[in-house]
This record gives C-alpha cells, sequence and structure tokens, in this order.
C-alpha cells in the first residue's frame, strides 16, 4: 500500500486546503479593494478607522488572529442571537485568512493605484466617462499590472499559512498528515510527504502568477 | 471582561511572554549568524555552494513553517538509531528544536535579503575597493557587508517581526509561550475573548517596540552615511 493506505487522505486533505486557499483569495481580494478605498477615502474616521483595522491585523500573529476569530467569533454570535452559535473551523479559517490577505493587500493596491500616471484619470475624466466606469475600465486593470507581483507574493504566504487551520481541527492536508503520522509512527516520512504537496503547490501557482505577470505586461513589447 | 481573572493570571501570561521573548531572542542571533553565513558563501562565486543555499532556500520558503518545524520535532524520532546518539539530547527538547526550524526559516529569507542588499552596493565602491588593492577578506569585512547591513536593515525589521510571529507557532510542540498560555488558560477558564485580546495587546506592543528601536538605528546607522 502507497504510504500505508493514507495516500486517499492526503489528497483529500490536499483538495480541502486547495478550497480554503481558493476561498480566502477571493474574500482577501474583495477586502483588499475595500481596504485599500478605505484607508484612502476623503472622509476622515472612515479612513482613520480602516487604518487601524489594517495595522491591527498587520501587527497581530497569524495564529492569534485566526483563534480569536475561531473561539471569538462564536462567543460573540452567541452572545448577540441568544443561543448557541457555532462557527466551523473552515468558515472561521477562510475569514482569518481572508481578513490577513485583505489587510496587506490593501497596501499593494494602494502602491498599485498610486503607480498609474495622473493624466490617466484626468483623460478618462476629459472624456466624460463616470467615475464607476473610471474606477473599473481604466484605473483597476492598470493597477492590475502593478498589484500582481505583491499579490502573487501574498499568496504564496497565504497558501502556507492555510497549514495553521489545522490546528483549530479542519481536516485540511496538515490535520491528515499529523492523523497518518501518530497512527502509523512514522512521522518523519508523512511530515516529508506534506512538505513535498506543499512545495508542489507553490511550484505550480508560481508558475501561473509568472505567466499571468508576463501576460499582463504583454503590451509593452520591448521590454 | 473580567479584570480579575486577568489579574488571577497575570503570573502564568508573564510566564508565557518570557518564553515568548526567549525564543524570539534566540531565534534571532540563530537565523541572523546563519543567514550572513549563507550570504557570504554564496557570495563566493562556487556554483555548487550556490546552488545548495538556492536549494536550501527554495526548500523553506516553499514548505510552512509548521510543517518544517513538525518535521523537526516529530520526523526525527522516526529514526530509531538517532535516538541513541547523543543527538537525541538535542532533538528531545521541544524548545531547541523550535529554535532551530524558527532559525534555519528566517536564515532562508535573510540570506535572500542580505544577496539583494548586496547586489544594491553601487559598482563603483567595490571597483575603488580592488583600485587600492584590498584583499577580498579585508573588502568583505569593511565595505561589502557594513554598506550591505545598511541597505538590509529597514526591511530586516520586517524579518524580526515575523521571528516574533513565527514563536506563536512554539505552543504546538508543547512549549507554553503567550499564545500557548492564553490556549491552556482558554481551555481551563473558557473566557476565550480576554485572554485573546490581552495576548494580541501584548504581541502588538512589542510590534511597536521592535519598530521603535530599527526607526532608532535607522537613524542612528543610515542618516549619518547618506
Amino acid at each position: 500500500m502507497i504510504f500505508d493506505g493514507f495516500l486517499a487522505q492526503l489528497l483529500l486533505g490536499t483538495w480541502i486546503t486547495i478550497k480554503l486557499a481558493g476561498c480566502a483569495l477571493v474574500l482577501g481580494l474583495s477586502l483588499g479593494i475595500i481596504g485599500m478605498l478605505g484607508s484612502t477615502s476623503k472622509i476622515s474616521g472612515l479612513r482613520y478607522l480602516s487604518r487601524i483595522f489594517i495595522s491591527l491585523i498587520r501587527g497581530l500573529p497569524e495564529l492569534l488572529v485566526l483563534f480569536f476569530i475561531y473561539f471569538g467569533s462564536g462567543f460573540i454570535l452567541t452572545k448577540i442571537v441568544g443561543q448557541y452559535i457555532e462557527v466551523t473551523s473552515f468558515t472561521a479559517g477562510v475569514i482569518a485568512l481572508g481578513l490577513i490577505f485583505g489587510a496587506y493587500a490593501s497596501q499593494t493596491f494602494k502602491g498599485a493605484f498610486r503607480a498609474i500616471p495622473k493624466g490617466q484619470n484626468e483623460a478618462a475624466n476629459a472624456l466624460g466617462l463616470s467615475q464607476r466606469r473610471i474606477f473599473w475600465y481604466i484605473l483597476l486593470p492598470q493597477a492590475w499590472r502593478h498589484a500582481l507581483p505583491g499579490l502573487s507574493n501574498l499568496w504564496f504566504v497565504l497558501l502556507k499559512d492555510t497549514a495553521l487551520v489545522s490546528l483549530i481541527g479542519l481536516a485540511d492536508l496538515m490535520n491528515n498528515a499529523q492523523i497518518a503520522a501518530s497512527s502509523t509512527q512514522k512521522p518523519f516520512t508523512f511530515f516529508a510527504v506534506t512538505g513535498v504537496i506543499y512545495l508542489l503547490l507553490t511550484t505550480v501557482s508560481q508558475y501561473v502568477f509568472n505567466y499571468f505577470i508576463q501576460r499582463s505586461n504583454r503590451h509593452l513589447a520591448h521590454l | 471582561m473580567n479584570l480579575s481573572l486577568i489579574l488571577a493570571h497575570l503570573p502564568q501570561l508573564i510566564q508565557g511572554l518570557i518564553t515568548t521573548l526567549e525564543l524570539m531572542g534566540v531565534t534571532l542571533l540563530f537565523g541572523l549568524s546563519l543567514g550572513l553565513v549563507l550570504t557570504v558563501l554564496s557570495s563566493l562565486n562556487r556554483w555548487y555552494l550556490t546552488k545548495t543555499i538556492n536549494a536550501f532556500i527554495f526548500l523553506i520558503r516553499g514548505t510552512p513553517l509548521l510543517v518544517q518545524l513538525f518535521i523537526i520535532y516529530y520526523g526525527i524520532g522516526q529514526f530509531a538509531w538517532l535516538r541513541d546518539t547523543s543527538l537525541w539530547l538535542f532533538f528531545k527538547q521541544p524548545f531547541a528544536c523550535a529554535v532551530l526550524a524558527f532559525g534555519l526559516n528566517t536564515s532562508a529569507y535573510t540570506t535572500e535579503l542580505f544577496r539583494g542588499a548586496i547586489k544594491a552596493i553601487p559598482r563603483g565602491e567595490i571597483e575603488a575597493c580592488q583600485a587600492l588593492g584590498m584583499s577580498n577578506t579585508l573588502m568583505l569585512c569593511h565595505i561589502v557587508l557594513p554598506r550591505a547591513l545598511q541597505f538590509a536593515l529597514p526591511a530586516y525589521s520586517n524579518e524580526v517581526i515575523m521571528i516574533l510571529k513565527c514563536t506563536t507557532l512554539a505552543s504546538t510542540v508543547t512549549l507554553l509561550d503567550l499564545t500557548g498560555m492564553v490556549r491552556l488558560i482558554n481551555a481551563e477558564t473558557y473566557a476565550s475573548l480576554e485572554f485573546f485580546l490581552v495576548a494580541g495587546a501584548i504581541y502588538l506592543l512589542l510590534n511597536g517596540g521592535i519598530m521603535a528601536l530599527f526607526g532608532y538605528l535607522e537613524k542612528k546607522l543610515i542618516k549619518p552615511l547618506a
């Protein structure tokens, strides 16, 4: 038997890890854009609030944010609703990792939007485009190119941080590896295999990101 | 918030904080020295050294720290022959394993950082050293490393903060650092929010301290030379 019959479990765990990272990425990207808009907002209250929130998340250890969401949100929701509400480890993981990704991504987006020449915005304004259209059709596609390298780094951090969610009991790759390690008494084999799987995930996503980074620069043929 | 509950557990929290600071200090020393050694080795332009160091960095950066920690702490025990050697005295201690895992991890990132900093040194400064007839060792110790440290200092503060955040993982290998202590208290009292908030506040304070320290160092070390 390959891996003492634990191969299927490891693969299942890998799939859950990918799902977790994917959901957290979607949430994180949205939060990143919201955070960017908030921290550059003209309303000073909103601006300070989002800046404080972003620095809080960035300053706290990832594990603590995860524990806080997992143990804390259930506690708060129960207090509010008046009956016991359980936040699943998957939900808590997606929220925590999404928040962390979003806090860092908001800074990346801020830099990316700043890198767009002012003339682009002015030209779009002169053409009479609405603010929403300027954002979606002129600014965002250009900011995307500047943001991609930073976002790819954040994705690697996110992918590796998913391992932490095993500590609150999600049956992801890491958790299944722990079960396999303790029941077969072969911890080195299973953690090494787990490491290789994570390495595969990061390497493959590296190629995907490199493709998109190159694609986003394809109009700069001379570079 | 239940203040008296927090006060009752204050000694435990302080004990946890001390463990966190110890972990961080030893990791910092080990990681920085190993990072410096790897940087110097890879600047020697020997292909086998560079290849090996690149492979090490690739492995460390491509896998989660938790996996690295578990391989070192739980994984090594799989080799029965190793348990009879004196190495086992090292690997059976969670503190030593945690420091080894965190130190190896941070050294990989530090090496990347320092190599980038060495590349950022203006070519003319190296040429000036060669024109003055300096030996490679003299140039490395007196020009290249000090200059690279200046370039790397602002980014290195991020690395130190990363180390602080990493130490929270020590709670997974039975160590009672601040996070481990809070997890223990949480399991005993079910007062999740209070203690996680206190721990969060302490981590934020430590972070602020690190940033203030590096701000001071930058002023002292970089401004006069700019």
